[in-house]
């Protein structure tokens, strides 16, 4: 009794703390979010304004709005850097760790190398690789080196878009990628014979699909077309970002291929495995829980980033926006307080998407041990 | 007699020392710029030496990171005793509204003031019967900046009107010039736009629109994008990875004949590259604003609350003063806001500027705050982005009058 209530003493402070400067300001900031904070001049910046509740109007203007359209494609951007960016530091850290782990001569000096970019800030890199993407030089003018003649991509400054799409499509995509990831469920909780989670996976994964390929294409969010796409000029951005931290992936990588038994790898080699097969059937699944830590730690850092575009582009160049970045623009420049905090909440919302399964994972399995 | 001594000594110590205390000056003048508010500062030292001035400046240009830690500041209830603001709507509808600032009218009239400055400029700084920030400082907005020498090269003489302007860019690129007009990153690119906005508009049209009388989706307005549009075609495509210096740079190197930008390209080419103004490089008012003055300046209010009132007025009188504008502007590189300022001070550019600041036409700035309030300015990097994405004069239209009708433009 007496050990209980020196923990709960112990550990008071930071509980208070943590209440309010966490959960208290979030809980300030969701109010925030529903309230008119900015609509009104003469309340904005007044010594304490009056704020008026108007429920979720924020949100609605930020997907629907007229005005809003920037955050829609800052909000592509997002999705577009996160899955690039994760595909490329996970990609090149595998790769790198691969060739380290053969033991190539001066590994140690070249894990370095590849770890060092991480400890860069982002502003540093963000600066290094604007100058390095300048349309008429560096990275352009690298193949003159060789007697080739240089590269004429324009990098940052490109207002070309890929994979455009039309605004009013999202629910109709948003239902068929969550869908599809439903059915994905099923189908391992069909191997694993769990009977339950199979059926409600399926039933609810098919009637999403049945709604987007019924009601969903039809949904206007927008009374006209609107089209977004992938910016070519995040392309320069997501360089950067993997160069930075594609060194960390293959640290992490390295350490999970050092940490294989030698048993096992043997084992494989006396059964007649070849490397390829080693890798796919052998390796690859051994790494599986570094990959998912690695996405999540990739995840949640391209989910908040602002820094390393704002060192690379500025804030006012829409090509390379993200909503972090919006955000600091409504609120701090245009006194836009309510929507700013709106997209405050809606980011919290996708980093909690990411962590939160994990999260949950994790404790599962704690509680089984 | 000795007591009479005494007694005289007492109280002209006590007068001097009445003035204690601490001051704060709340500024983003830090690098190139802070000389010019060190001198001020230094003046001021000299007239109430008991005063300790805290200089607190966020870095960052056109006040963009000073502007969101003075909104933390001002909301936390922590005001500074005085703090650097772009004149007209950007201190209007952001502080004045939300009442937050004191009216500084018995000020202007006891320092005389409101004969010293233009009647355009007292007009941009009142409001609802007040005057709410001294101004220390003017920059012009329409110039556009050019080598004498190169242009004869060229054979081609600057442009008077944007029709003008596009037959020469045609020539020019005729002569292998890629782009004859050089531009930098987005703000820039408004800036570009307010002075074509200007030439088409003329000046009453120009008010105008930042009183609601005409529509953003007027005919008239609508042509300004399309003229814009065709002014871009002249300009660099790799314009979004440009500073304002940059674009400076091509034209000194002859990369391109013109660029449009406020007159600190002045002090830059003046200062930082060493070019003689009027031989080495040379100005005209940008196309089609001949005769008018598209101002913005710097200023600074009182905000309610003021921890130091006494000591912050006496800041505003010297910076109101000829004495502290004639010490702060040679060194900024613009003109003093007052009528009576001594030309002697300046270079050529800034004398040129001064006559033309007494005989022209004045009006305000969007890009730099002078006519829209935060709110709409903050946005209108939108409605470029609109346009730039689609190249769409009506588009970019309906968008920038969608934005003025969410925040209330003109009422």
């Amino acid at each position: 009794m007496r050990d209980r209530i020196t923990a709960f003493l112990v550990l008071l402070p930071s509980l208070v703390a943590v209440a309010i400067f966490v959960y208290g300001f979030i809980g300030q900031n969701l109010w925030v979010s529903l309230t008119d904070w900015g609509k009104n001049p003469a309340q904005a910046l007044a010594l304490r304004p009056e704020l008026r509740f108007v429920g979720l109007d924020n949100y609605r203007e930020l997907f629907t709005g007229f005005v809003d359209m920037r955050f829609r494609q800052s909000a592509v951007n997002l999705i577009f850097f996160t899955l690039f960016f994760m595909a490329g530091s996970l990609g090149l850290g595998l790769l790198l760790a691969i060739a380290l782990d053969r033991g190539p001569r001066g590994e140690g000096f070249f894990r370095t190398v590849f770890l060092f970019p991480m400890a860069l800030s982002f502003v540093v890199t963000g600066t290094i690789w604007r100058w390095l993407l300048q349309p008429q030089g560096g990275v352009n003018v690298l193949p003159t080196l060789f007697g080739l003649p240089p590269l004429a991509f324009p990098w940052l400054t490109t207002r070309q878009q890929a994979l455009v799409f039309d605004w009013n499509l999202l629910p109709f995509y948003t239902a068929l990628v969550v869908g599809l990831v439903l059915l994905y469920v099923a189908w391992r909780a069909h191997r694993e014979g769990e009977r339950g989670r199979r059926f409600w996976s399926l039933l609810s994964g098919g009637v999403l699909l049945l709604w987007a390929f019924t009601l969903g294409r039809s949904t206007q969010l927008l009374p006209y077309p609107e089209p977004h796409g992938f910016s070519l000029a995040l392309v320069g951005v997501i360089l950067a970002a993997v160069w930075q931290m594609s060194g960390y992936t293959m640290a992490l990588y390295l350490a999970g291929l050092r940490g294989i038994p030698v048993e096992v790898l043997e084992a494989a080699k006396v059964d007649g495995a070849s490397e390829w097969q080693t890798y796919r059937h052998v390796i690859l699944p051994l790494l599986a829980p570094i990959t998912l830590s690695a996405m999540i730690v990739l995840g949640h850092i391209a989910l908040k980033i602002f820094d390393l575009i704002f060192a690379m582009a500025g804030l006012d160049y829409a090509p390379t926006d993200v909503p972090a970045i919006y955000m600091y623009l409504l609120a701090f420049r245009g006194n836009q307080f309510a929507k700013g905090a709106a997209i405050g909440i809606l980011l919290l919302l996708l980093v909690a998407v990411v962590v939160i399964p994990y999260l949950a994972s994790q404790l599962r399995k704690e509680v089984r041990r | 007699m000795r007591k009479w001594l005494l007694a005289m000594g007492v109280v002209l110590g006590l007068s001097a020392l009445a003035q204690t205390g601490k001051l704060e000056i709340f500024s983003w003048w830090a690098g190139d710029e802070g000389p010019a508010l060190e001198a001020l500062i230094r003046l001021y030292k000299q007239k109430y030496p008991n005063v300790e001035v805290i200089n607190a400046t966020v870095t960052g240009g056109a006040g963009v990171n000073a502007k969101a830690v003075l909104k933390t500041r001002m909301l936390g209830g922590d005001p500074p005793d005085s703090f650097q603001v772009h004149a007209g709507m950007e201190l209007i509808g952001t502080w004045v509204v939300a009442n937050r600032m004191e009216d500084l009218t018995g000020l202007f009239r006891q320092e005389g003031w409101l004969q010293a400055f233009p009647k355009g400029l007292i007009d941009l700084i009142s409001y609802k019967g007040g005057i709410w920030s001294v101004p220390v400082n003017i920059h012009r907005s329409n110039v556009m900046w050019y080598i004498p020498a190169k242009l004869r090269e060229w054979g081609v003489n600057p442009p008077r009107t944007w029709a003008e302007f596009l037959s020469i860019c045609q020539t020019l690129k005729g002569k292998g010039l890629q782009a004859p007009l050089a531009l930098g990153e987005n703000w820039t690119q408004q800036h570009l736009w307010e002075s074509v906005a200007l030439a088409l508009l003329g000046p009453d049209g120009w008010s105008n629109l930042w009183n609601g009388k005409l529509k953003f989706t007027d005919p008239k307005a609508v042509a300004v994008w399309e003229t814009f549009g065709k002014v871009l075609d002249c300009a660099n495509k790799d314009a979004a990875g440009l500073s304002w210096q940059q674009a400076v740079d091509r034209v000194v190197a002859g990369q391109a004949a013109f660029n449009i930008m406020g007159d600190w390209a002045a002090g830059y080419m003046a200062t930082t590259l060493k070019l003689r103004p009027g031989t080495d490089f040379a100005w005209a008012p940008s196309p089609g604003t001949s005769g008018v003055f598209m101002m913005l300046s710097d200023s600074f209010g009182l905000p309610k609350g003021a921890k130091n009132r006494q000591n912050a007025l006496n800041w505003l009188r010297l910076v109101g003063s000829k004495e502290g504008q004639d010490v702060f502007n040679p060194l900024k590189g613009s003109i003093a806001a007052r009528l009576d300022s001594d030309p002697a001070k300046y270079n050529a550019y800034g004398q040129a500027a001064m006559r033309d600041w007494k005989s022209n036409r004045i009006v305000g700035s969007l890009v730099h705050g002078a006519v829209a309030p935060e709110s709409f300015m903050s946005q209108f990097g939108t409605v470029m982005e609109i346009f730039l994405q689609g190249r769409n004069p009506q588009a970019a239209a309906n968008a920038a009058q969608a934005i003025a009708d969410q925040v209330g433009l003109g009422r």
